[in-house]
């Protein structure tokens, strides 16, 4: 049968545990960082080569 | 392909397949079967939804992509990092304090049975529809190039797929993605090595690169708000963001993949792994196209790639002469690609204007020949598949890299194929028994033996489901975007429903399930007497979910509303 809801499981008060970051809005946060340092690398590249 | 390609494909494909059934054949707990190791990390949960996603026709068309139309496919992806943070911050969390097996059974604690069971219906009729495209799609593309019986492509992939499956479930899923991911990103990795190395004397990934870019093939981002571009900044990033989570949050073969795993940091984790990795490493596919591009400028190549059915169909003096006019057209083009780069390293502005005009000019035609031939084809047998992108990248493989290399690139095709096959039938297997078979049979849940054999049964029934398709699916013409338009048609309303579910805490069940069925009424009415692109009705059908949604709940009678 479906196991019972995890009563026990930490959420958002879960660490990421993942050097340099305390929070997961800080993990959130630096991967809407990189993925706007990769849009703009990318408009950096078609201005290069176009 | 020689004996060194045939050990390095049957020692990968068939030597992972058995490793993975045979490290998963004791699985008896349910829990294990349906949501993988409790002890999975965040790298083999990273690994396996990125092996789900990527099919065998990402690797053999998106090199095909990036050779006819440049990299601005890219920008399809745009969306995905968003989807991804929003799938980690609210959907993920929310499965997993529920603890359950599929996405729609929270669909059913949320609002009611009822709402559960079209939800993991329309999951069903959409992703299995489409779990044949997934074997045949390929299976075309590899049967014809290396000349094996089509059929015989197909039953043999479906039949691996469905033995380590079926055996150890998601667990052998999750395992054999781990290598599967490594057999391909070892086999892309040595590809573009191979066409590095291919590329003319002093030419190097700069010339190259070059050459793609003023031949207008390295265009990666277009922030036009022009409608009719196709792909933009603005098309990626909205549109993208809303498959995404589409894909992401609410479908079972990609909710599978990180539901299990050792606790929600590995799941979020993983998720974030992709997040970071995916656009960058469609980057360097599309790239690997508009190289092989700049590559097909300098080398002899036929002015049709699939050469099977040019084969077919051009038989008389008219083909010869567009193969003769190609031939000329390819070395006028080649001509003038090196008085170009003559021209630039002169910094001379005007003759490197004027050269690289004539390079324009002279690509042009050779792509108005291309068209010409496909033109022809078409007009020999209207029946005759004129699209040709898919076979450029295959073509490189089996022309220019080394025996053992051909092996392994041939192993990616098979990998990819494995991998988002597996993933599939998992989730149609997963779905079937837990949202269906367990409704039906409430009094069976609680045997967990019986569980996973019935389980068991489903997966393989979905496999050979697939399979059976596959073999039927030449009849039908436009297959693949006939999928893709039902894909579309149902997966609005989904995400519709879950949408409402996690953000809308005031609408309840009757509301939502009226909603949804009205919604997709609706868009199948608008498919019929509409002409609009397809991938509208994913936006159509999840506003309309949403909005009537809303405005039941409001005129629900009180009693109704709080029935709902």
């Amino acid at each position: 049968m479906t196991p019972a809801p995890r009563s026990g499981e930490r959420s958002e008060a879960e660490p990421p545990d993942v050097p340099g970051f305390r929070t997961w809005r800080g993990v959130y946060l630096f991967v809407l960082g990189w993925f706007v340092l990769v849009v703009v690398l990318l408009t950096v590249f078609t201005r290069i080569f176009s | 392909m020689n004996v060194a390609d045939w050990v390095v494909l049957l020692g990968t494909i068939v030597g992972i397949a058995a490793y993975g059934s045979w490290r998963t054949r004791h699985v008896r707990s349910l829990n294990t079967y349906l949501r993988g190791d409790a002890s999975t990390g965040w790298g083999t949960i990273g690994l396996s939804v990125m092996a789900t996603q990527a099919s065998a026709i990402t690797y053999l068309s998106i090199p095909g992509q990036g050779f006819e139309s440049g990299i601005g496919f890219v920008q399809n992806y745009f969306g995905l990092p968003l989807a991804l943070i929003v799938v980690c911050a609210v959907f993920l969390p929310m499965y997993r304090r529920l603890n359950v097996y599929t996405a729609y059974e929270f669909l059913g604690q949320r609002f009611d049975e009822k709402t559960r069971l079209l939800g993991a219906g329309l999951f069903l009729l959409q992703r299995g529809l489409a779990a044949g495209v997934t074997i045949y799609a390929p299976a075309i593309i590899i049967s014809t190039v290396l000349g094996w019986p089509l059929d015989l492509v197909i039953v043999l992939t479906g039949l691996l797929v469905i033995v380590y499956t079926v055996t150890g479930g998601s667990e052998a899923v999750a395992l054999t993605h781990k290598w599967q991911m490594a057999v391909i990103s070892a086999g892309m990795v040595t590809a573009m090595v191979v066409l590095l190395l291919r590329l003319p004397d002093g030419l190097g990934f700069t010339g190259a690169a070059h050459v793609a870019g003023a031949l207008g093939k390295l265009q990666a981002v277009d922030f036009s708000l022009d409608p009719s571009e196709r792909y933009t900044v603005w098309t990626g990033v909205f549109g993208g963001l809303f498959l995404s989570l589409s894909y992401f949050g609410t479908d079972q073969s990609q909710v599978q993949r990180y539901i299990g795993g050792a606790s929600l940091r590995e799941g979020r984790l993983g998720l974030m792994f992709n997040a970071v990795l995916k656009i960058p490493m469609q980057f360097v596919i599309l790239l690997l196209g508009a190289l092989l591009f700049v590559f097909y400028q300098f080398a002899p190549h036929p002015v049709f790639f699939n050469q099977a059915e040019w084969r077919r169909h051009a038989q008389d003096g008219r083909f010869r002469a567009i193969e003769a006019e190609h031939a000329s057209a390819v070395a006028q083009s080649q001509s003038a690609i090196r008085a170009w780069l003559q021209a630039r390293a002169s910094d001379d502005t005007a003759r490197e204007a004027s050269a690289r005009a004539a390079m324009v000019a002279a690509s042009h035609r050779t792509q108005a020949i291309r068209a010409e031939a496909k033109a022809a084809l078409v007009a020999a047998d209207p029946r005759a598949k004129a699209k040709d992108s898919d076979y450029v990248f295959i073509t490189f493989i089996l022309t220019q890299l080394p025996h053992g290399a051909v092996g392994l690139l041939v192993a990616v095709m098979f990998a990819a194929a494995l991998s988002s096959k597996a993933s599939e039938l998992a989730a149609l297997g997963a779905t079937t028994t837990i949202d269906f078979w367990r409704h039906f049979r409430p009094l069976a849940t609680a045997d967990e033996a019986r569980n996973m054999r019935v389980a068991r049964r489903f997966t393989a029934l979905w496999g050979v489901f697939a399979v059976t398709f596959a073999l039927f699916a030449g009849f039908a013409e436009n297959l693949i975007e006939a999928i893709n338009i039902l894909g579309s048609i149902f997966y609005g309303v989904l995400l519709g429903l879950f949408l409402v579910a996690f953000f809308l805490r005031r609408v309840g069940g009757s509301a939502v399930f009226v909603a949804a069925v009205t919604a997709q009424a609706l868009v199948i009415v608008m498919y019929f007497s509409l002409n609009i692109g397809y991938l509208w009705y994913n936006l159509i059908g999840c506003a309309a979910c949403i909005a009537f949604s809303v405005a039941l709940q409001a005129v629900l009678p009180p009693r109704a509303r709080a029935a709902a």
